[in-house]
């Protein structure tokens, strides 16, 4: 079993409907393709931060999930390059850190604290949390696994 | 006699004192760097939007590799510029 992450960033001029459209086929494909979405993170809109196609915006998304084998990404990318709707994505593969990262953050252990403090010096004390609590993050990973699943 | 609170300094005395630079990720714990997250990552870039050396922010070898990968990785994703001014 191997953990991924794709971010991709679709045209705003597309209508909320189209945009909804794109990110549930990528989805299906890889639900269809066997694979298990953990959890997938509607980012909204955010400005670019330089044009891209002439659009200053974009629709962020990021799904995460497990394959058993790796076969799909090369497909999904494949699929995702001749998408003319997408303006970017990126899969990676995450380490062990990774997903205890994103757990984190799901459960609110990482966001919360980040959002409060931008400062310099507050940053770097509320950044250490994460690494403290990675036991009490594992129960929501698997109540999102579930919920994902009864999705279906 | 004049006692210790009579003392003046005619300078600030802590003026050229240097603090010792550290890592953060080492010293806190931080195992895993978000290309998502890009106030976090401000911390690593100039106000042109280049990574900022080692010697500055006291990063060890380790994570000023991963601190490298998340700012590139940001970047194609348009969460960062590639090049810009007045980032901050």
């Amino acid at each position: 079993m191997k953990h991924y992450e794709v971010t991709f960033v679709v045209d705003p001029v597309l209508s909320g409907d189209e945009i909804k459209a794109t990110e549930k086929a990528y989805e299906e494909m890889l639900k269809n393709e066997g694979c298990t979405l953990v959890h997938v993170d509607e980012m909204g809109l955010k400005q670019l931060a330089y044009p891209i196609n002439k659009r200053s915006s974009g629709i962020y998304y990021c799904i995460e999930f497990t394959s058993p084998t790796g076969d799909i990404i090369g497909k999904l990318e494949l699929a995702m390059k001749r998408d003319e709707r997408l303006m970017r994505f990126l899969t990676i593969a995450l380490d062990k850190y990774g997903i205890k990262y994103n757990a984190d953050k799901r459960s609110g252990l990482i966001g919360k604290v980040k959002k409060k403090t931008k400062g310099k010096p507050q940053d770097e004390a509320a950044a250490a949390p994460p690494a403290e609590a990675p036991k009490a993050a594992a129960a929501p990973v698997a109540e999102e696994v579930a919920e994902t699943g009864s999705a279906e | 006699m004049a006692s210790k609170d009579d003392i003046k300094f005619l300078s600030n005395p802590t003026i050229g004192k240097q603090s010792k630079k550290y890592c953060r990720f080492k010293k806190f714990g931080i195992r895993h760097i978000d290309y998502k997250d890009a106030d976090f990552l401000l911390q690593f870039i100039n106000e042109q939007g280049k990574i900022l050396p080692r010697r500055i922010t006291g990063n060890s070898l380790k994570y000023q590799k991963k601190v490298a990968v998340a700012v590139k990785r940001a970047r194609h994703l348009a969460i960062l510029p590639f090049v810009t001014d007045l980032l901050k």
